[in-house]
């Protein structure tokens, strides 16, 4: 086997590795928010001291989720770098666009319902999966 | 831009998995090249001569050429 070879089946075995990592890291601040979001209210009482550290928790995990993400972008090649970066840079967009324009419509009250924030990470949810699924389709 | 990579890949008899692996890229990558889809770095161009032992002139062409 050639070095590059050699080199290649680290590349993908580093992608999958990091692939994991992120989804480990996603995993357990999916957990620690679900934690700090009902355990107020079904586990603990609302005590204060244990929702603050649930938070932080909460917090801790994101950042790990941050560079977990970060991490798993610098090993893919620059074709796949690409088509993420282009699906961050849409749902970046689509995120702060839509979310303005919802805020607006909930502060004119035009809408009766209160903007939700998790109306916000969906819609950015479906624009990231879009933008990825089109991308890998405009490349292959 | 246009570029020789299916033909070279051919005349050494080997797939786009197998570039893949020694460019140390995706096999996508590979494909969207080749269907010039997709422009490579210089850093991969350069990787892609060495490992042809060609020129990067002789491997890559602007279509405007």
């Amino acid at each position: 086997m050639s070095n590059s070879e050699r080199c290649s089946g680290n590349r993908q075995k580093r992608v999958k590795e990091a692939t994991v990592r992120l989804g480990i890291w996603t995993f357990a601040w999916l957990i620690s928010l679900a934690l700090a979001t009902f355990g107020p209210l079904f586990i603990w009482d609302s005590h204060k001291l244990i929702t603050i550290i649930a938070i932080l928790i909460n917090l801790i995990f994101g950042i790990g989720v941050i560079i977990a993400n970060k991490n798993h972008l610098a090993e893919l090649d620059e074709l796949q770098q690409k088509i993420t970066l282009n699906a961050m840079a849409i749902t970046l967009g689509v995120g702060l666009i839509a979310g303005l324009s919802y805020s607006l419509l909930d502060v004119t009250n035009i809408v009766s319902f209160d903007a939700e924030i998790s109306h916000l990470v969906t819609i950015m949810g479906l624009t990231y999966a879009i933008s990825t699924f089109v991308g890998h389709r405009k490349y292959s | 831009m246009k570029n020789r990579f299916k033909v070279l890949r051919a005349e050494r008899d080997w797939t786009q998995a197998d570039l893949a692996e020694r460019l140390d890229v995706s096999r996508q990558t590979i494909n969207a090249i080749e269907k010039g889809k997709f422009d490579p770095s210089l850093t991969l161009a350069f990787k892609a001569a060495r490992l042809f032992e060609m020129r990067i002139e002789e491997i890559f062409q602007d279509e405007a050429e």
